[in-house]
């Protein structure tokens, strides 16, 4: 089972190692990362896999977007398969 | 391979531009409640419904949280209240309206749909009783729709069911004067009524659906106005219904698969997703600023209705793909009170009731949340239930009326519901008297579309 990571912001020390690092604490695997910024904005994708993880996945929301908050970013998680429904026939 | 790109725009869709699931109704049928009993009848109806639906909003709010899409609105449809009623030996309907308030609240949902009788051909038994009982009903409860379906294209109008309804809308107005008129706000008379529509007024549960069921109503109208302000005024018309078929693709696909999770996760069947723009009074939910954005400078101009037409079918096309069964009332929606841009239009003069009428032959539903003077004879509103019902009938397609009589107000003046109900400015009708049509009742036979055999 898969998730998706998006984080957006101003670009600040550490940003990926806060996220990656929340995923560890609840045994969740980074798959894959794309990064990108654009004057100063932090775009982060991250897909990673939940199966093994810790903790409900409604938890990992509200965590993720409580680190969003605590860090002035906007961290959106969400279940793959939205993504896949929406953009695969 | 999802990509970055597909990523980025699913949560623009949803963060920007009003991207939700309308609603996740599920369908109950009561069939199995009925007995001569008013008392045991309304026990038997209140235990199936909270038990068929205790987890119903919860799964709804754990759904909503995992895909992070937003669900607005968890409903119950139940079989047409005069059915159940049929039974009793005394049939007190507004005793089942307290008891499906109750029951609405219990399961914590925002609407309970059913309260409805279908007299197409004519009355049956509780069919008068449970109408002629709609107004207090709807003004003693807060969570309950009403709903009579007064033709069809096989069966033709049922011009006496279209008398009356006259008169209990306004009634219904009259008992609710005190709070803005809300109770015509709940009833919809609607002609080829759909059996599976999750849509508020008008939901019930048809008697061919399973005992139970999971329909689910997509939305969407600011993601199609956010793609076609992107193509910008250039492309052809050729080119905007097929970016609209392809929007529509997207959102449907959201409602599958909310309709999917949600199935599985009650253990209740999945019935269909119901393919509409839904607009909301919020900024940019709003169908009208689709048709503005498609090149009117003002919805309710000449070229409202071809460009209304366009949009209602591409949306259709765009969804059909995404979907395993369509159903509901699949369309776009135009209901005045609760789009932004109908608001702004009504409130210019650009958008008459005339245009609407003529906007319904070409969408789903009909004429939806207007505001009409609160001095309006019961017999005018008979016959714009008759108008729009002909529409419906000859067209083989749903039609409905929900006029809301502004008591106490004229044209110009306002009425304000809140929340998803909206608000808008009492419009003006044409008040020639149509009397003497009205009193004339009947039926008015099934037109030469419904022989297809």
């Amino acid at each position: 089972m898969r998730a998706v990571i998006t984080v957006v912001g101003k670009d600040a020390v550490g940003i990926l190692a806060k996220v990656s690092g929340c995923c560890s604490d609840h045994h969740i695997n980074v798959i894959e990362v794309t990064q990108s910024i654009l004057q100063e904005m932090f775009a982060m994708i991250m897909m990673v896999d939940i199966a093994n993880s810790d903790i409900p996945f409604t938890r990992l929301v509200d965590e993720m977007t409580e680190l969003g908050k605590q860090n002035h970013l906007v961290i959106h998680c969400m279940h793959e398969e939205i993504f896949s429904a929406m953009h695969t026939i | 391979m999802l990509n970055g790109k597909d990523i980025l725009e699913t949560i623009t869709m949803i963060q920007d531009e009003n991207l939700d699931v309308r609603t996740i109704t599920m369908g109950i049928s009561l069939l199995d409640c009925c007995d001569s009993d008013v008392d045991s009848m309304c026990r038997k109806v209140y235990d199936k419904i909270t038990r068929c639906a205790k987890n119903l909003v919860r799964t709804g709010e754990e759904i909503e949280k995992e895909l992070g899409i937003p669900i607005v609105n968890k409903r119950i449809s139940i079989t047409p209240a005069a059915m159940v009623l049929a039974a009793c030996e005394k049939r007190d309907a507004v005793k089942l309206a307290r008891t499906l308030e109750r029951a609405a609240l219990a399961c914590g949902v925002n609407f309970l749909g059913g309260f409805s009788a279908l007299v197409h051909k004519g009355f049956s038994a509780g069919d008068r009783e449970l109408i002629e009982s709609i107004p207090e009903a709807l003004a003693v409860t807060d969570h309950i729709c009403a709903s009579v379906n007064v033709g069809s294209t096989k069966a033709g109008i049922n011009m006496d069911a279209v008398a009356l309804m006259g008169r209990i809308v306004r009634q219904s107005a009259e008992l609710t004067a005190d709070r803005g008129c809300i109770g015509p706000a709940k009833l919809v008379v609607l002609c080829n009524a759909p059996e599976d529509n999750p849509f508020m007024a008008g939901a019930f549960h048809g008697v061919g659906e399973p005992d139970c069921v999971i329909n689910v109503g997509v939305s969407g109208p600011g993601v199609v106005r956010a793609a076609l302000a992107k193509a910008g005024p250039e492309p052809d018309l050729g080119y905007i219904a097929e970016l609209i078929k392809k929007t529509a693709f997207k959102i449907t696909r959201t409602g599958q698969l909310v309709a999917q999770e949600a199935s599985k996760r009650l253990g209740v069947p999945f019935g269909i997703v119901d393919l509409s723009l839904a607009p909301t009074p919020a900024i940019g939910d709003s169908v009208a600023h689709i048709l503005e954005e498609i090149g009117l400078s003002q919805c309710g101009g000449h070229g409202t209705t071809a460009a209304l037409a366009m949009l209602n079918d591409a949306v259709k096309k765009g969804g059909v793909m995404a979907s395993s069964h369509v159903g509901g009332l699949s369309g776009a929606f135009i209901p005045v009170t609760e789009d932004a841009g109908m608001i702004a239009a009504a409130r210019s003069g650009c958008l008459r009731i005339e245009k609407l009428e003529a906007m319904t032959s070409v969408c789903s539903v009909g004429l939806d949340m207007i505001n009409i003077p609160g001095d309006t004879p019961a017999e005018v509103i008979s016959a714009i239930i008759a108008d729009e019902a002909a529409i419906g009938m000859v067209n083989s397609k749903t039609t409905a009326v929900r006029v809301i009589p502004a008591i106490g107000k004229q044209v110009g003046d306002e009425l304000n519901f809140g929340g998803l109900l909206g608000e808008g400015p009492v419009m003006p009708l044409n008040t020639a008297s149509p009397a003497v049509f009205i009193q004339r009742g009947g039926r008015i036979p099934a037109p030469m579309q419904s022989l297809k055999n």
